[in-house]
């Protein structure tokens, strides 16, 4: 049987993290809500010519990853990944530039919201289809464990992911090899537009995957303090190449599946309850109410997050596009072949 | 073909003594022996696959020795999961390693499409070159006698998607150069065995490192009068209607094209402008199969030097029956037939 892990003894408020690290993860939620808000506009506006997966609601849980890796970990994501492209590391200008399109994307206008890479902080890939980042975590765990150098591989997914054979399959291989990978689920309790009650036998997802022997814990995602904690023992767990963590932190998706779609299906108790709960201004409410950061340096934080995105928007749109012989180039490493066959 | 050398001693259990010689070995053999050489000059080369480790050495043998030599964390039997086996050789290739998933047999490989074909053949383009999957998928094909969902020829599906090459020798010499080949490619590649050429003819072939550059078809057999392009298990067939036509005084050129992706292009042009007649032949479905593009672009080049239709033998637009009486793959019967016609 998997064992649940506990939670260190002790209040957890007697033991916040320094000043900085506070400062750090409350920007990060912040530009993550702000790119969020803004991308959604942006798509409804039509200037933004992409399929955008907002991940509003899930900024806790990314600003606790981001706090917690560092550039040696790798990270695979999903679709809805701006806020763990963020987490790792990845220059918002860089992220906004691949949503327009532009070549100085992180993956030449090339890949799109859907590809975002940055393989300088270990953003390692991203994924368009669900669950499908799983068996690719269990390869690069394999990776980190003949390496032994000891970093941890990271694999975020959705509720959803969780009904795919693919997630299935790789919990088994986590388990059976031991490996140092921490497979996290955000659970937004949404699968696009089904309810999660509505299309997996049990709502307890660890309790589920405790099943194939991994160490599970299941979390509130809204609390980045609980997170921070959880994800901060997984990852040390597969530092040590003590094997797989499946976490489970439960949030709640603040808005539509995709940035244009309607969500009027969505409850409205559920919605005002979760949005109540909204982390980047429930954290500078809990900064506030403990005197963790004064409030000047709050005022900063939140001055720098806007002008942040702000310019990363503007660089983003001041870019060029990729030029059309870049519709053949990196097919295979040497070109030639695919040149000669096709039509130029 | 290798002019035949004395077979050195050491070399008949499979262990290279002398780099420059040769030795009888079945494709089995230069499969194995490609592995061995490879996994020893690179330690990134990892295996995963069901029953790859000894005491098995893969269900065909082609990984024999492999796990005792190189360790099972190089060399892991898994759980029969196709899916994960390919997803981790992606993840494994993006974490700097060089890995081979084996796939018992190309039916299966459909249980491995998201990897290989969403994730592995895309993912250098979709990052714009910053994510390069290099990862060999190898499989079999051939195996009627299991019935319809074991035996199928899908390599045109594979040709369908770009970003992978497509690989399928036909000789135990080509088998061994083009698979070291593929161990060392920057780019994802399919390496597609025949199961009956795996234990078939034995022929000479190099007993130290041995490379056969992608896109290079080799010519087998020349000939003024025809052009049959053909590829893995349909070269023999070929050869065997060369045979016969040249009995009848039919000069038929055979190019194996070794490699489907990349396709060597200018060796068929080239030899079809000579002959002026050319059939295509493979076990592959017809009906939309490899033939069909070779086809279409030798008449886009060559129409108005062509003196007949360019004509196709391939697998008829059925599941592969059991029943060997409803065997529709190629015959060197039905290509002389076919050529018999075009003259």
């Amino acid at each position: 049987m998997g064992e649940t892990l506990s939670a260190p003894p002790g209040p957890r408020m007697s033991d916040p993290p320094p000043p900085d690290a506070l400062a750090d993860m409350y920007h990060l939620m912040l530009v993550t809500m702000l790119a969020d808000k803004k991308s959604v506009a942006e798509a409804k506006a039509g200037r933004l010519q992409a399929a955008f997966y907002p991940v509003r609601g899930m900024e806790a849980v990314c600003a606790a990853l981001g706090d917690v890796l560092r550039p040696e970990d790798r990270l695979v994501s999903t679709y809805r990944n701006l806020g763990d492209a963020l987490a790792k590391g990845v220059p918002l200008r860089s992220i906004m530039a691949e949503l327009y399109g532009r070549v100085e994307g992180t993956s030449r206008g090339k890949g799109g919201p859907m590809h975002l890479q940055d393989q300088s902080v270990g953003f390692t890939a991203t994924t368009g289809v669900v669950g499908s980042g799983l068996p690719i975590g269990v390869g690069l765990a394999m990776a980190a464990q003949l390496d032994g150098k000891g970093s941890a591989t990271v694999v975020t997914f959705g509720d959803g992911a969780t009904s795919i054979g693919a997630y299935h399959e790789a919990m088994n291989f986590a388990a059976l090899w031991r490996l140092p990978v921490v497979l996290l689920c955000q659970n937004n309790q949404w699968g696009e537009h089904t309810k999660i009650a509505d299309y997996a036998p049990s709502t307890d997802l660890a309790g589920r995957a405790a099943a194939y022997t991994i160490p599970t814990e299941r979390v509130d995602g809204f609390d980045p303090m609980a997170c921070r904690e959880a994800i901060g023992r997984a990852v040390e767990r597969a530092r040590r190449d003590e094997g797989p963590t499946f976490l489970e932190c439960v949030s709640y998706r603040l808005t539509g599946h995709t940035g244009t779609a309607d969500f009027s299906y969505v409850p409205k108790d559920e919605l005002e309850a979760a949005l109540k709960r909204d982390p980047a201004p429930s954290f500078r409410t809990w900064l506030t109410a403990n005197a963790l950061l004064p409030e000047e340096r709050i005022v900063d934080i939140e001055n720098a997050a806007e002008r942040y995105v702000e310019d990363a928007f503007e660089y983003a749109q001041s870019c060029a596009f990729p030029p059309p012989e870049e519709l053949y180039t990196d097919v295979f490493a040497d070109d030639s072949w695919v040149r000669s066959i096709s039509d130029e | 073909m290798s002019e035949v050398t004395p077979v050195p001693a050491a070399a008949r259990g499979g262990e290279p003594s002398e780099p420059s010689g040769t030795a009888e070995m079945t494709m089995a053999a230069a499969i194995n022996s490609a592995f061995h050489l490879a996994m020893e000059a690179d330690d990134k080369i990892v295996v995963l696959g069901e029953d790859v480790a000894e005491p098995i050495g893969g269900v065909f043998k082609t990984s024999k020795g492999l796990s005792t030599k190189f360790g099972t964390s190089r060399v892991r039997a898994t759980p029969i999961a196709e899916g994960t086996i390919a997803g981790a050789a992606v993840g494994l290739a993006l974490g700097g390693y060089r890995p081979v998933a084996e796939i018992m047999f190309f039916d299966f490989v459909t249980l491995t499409l998201d990897q290989v074909l969403n994730h592995a053949a895309k993912f250098r383009y979709m990052t714009g070159g910053a994510t390069p999957a290099p990862l060999t998928v190898t499989t079999v094909i051939g195996s009627s006698h299991f019935g319809a969902q074991h035996a199928q020829s899908l390599e045109a599906w594979f040709m369908h998607t770009p970003g992978i090459n497509v690989v399928m020798p036909s000789t135990p010499s080509d088998a061994k150069g083009l698979l070291t080949s593929c161990l060392r490619s920057p780019d994802p590649c399919l390496f597609v065995q025949h199961s009956g050429l795996l234990y078939g003819r034995k022929e000479p072939v190099p007993v130290g490192p041995h490379t056969v550059p992608f896109g290079r078809a080799r010519t087998v057999r020349p000939g003024r009068d025809v052009t049959i392009v053909t590829y893995g298990p349909a070269v023999a067939v070929a050869e065997d209607a060369a045979a016969r036509l040249a009995a009848e005084g039919v000069e038929a050129e055979v190019i194996d094209l070794r490699t489907l992706v990349p396709l060597d292009f200018p060796a068929v042009l080239e030899s079809v402008e000579r002959t002026r007649r050319a059939v295509i032949v493979h076990e592959a479905t017809q009906f939309c199969g490899p033939g069909a593009e070779i086809g279409s672009r030798i008449q886009e080049e060559l129409f108005g030097e062509l003196l007949a239709p360019v004509l196709r033998v391939g697998g008829a637009y059925a599941p592969v029956p059991f029943s060997k009486s409803l065997s529709s793959h190629p015959t060197a019967e039905k290509v002389v037939e076919k050529i018999r016609g075009m003259l």
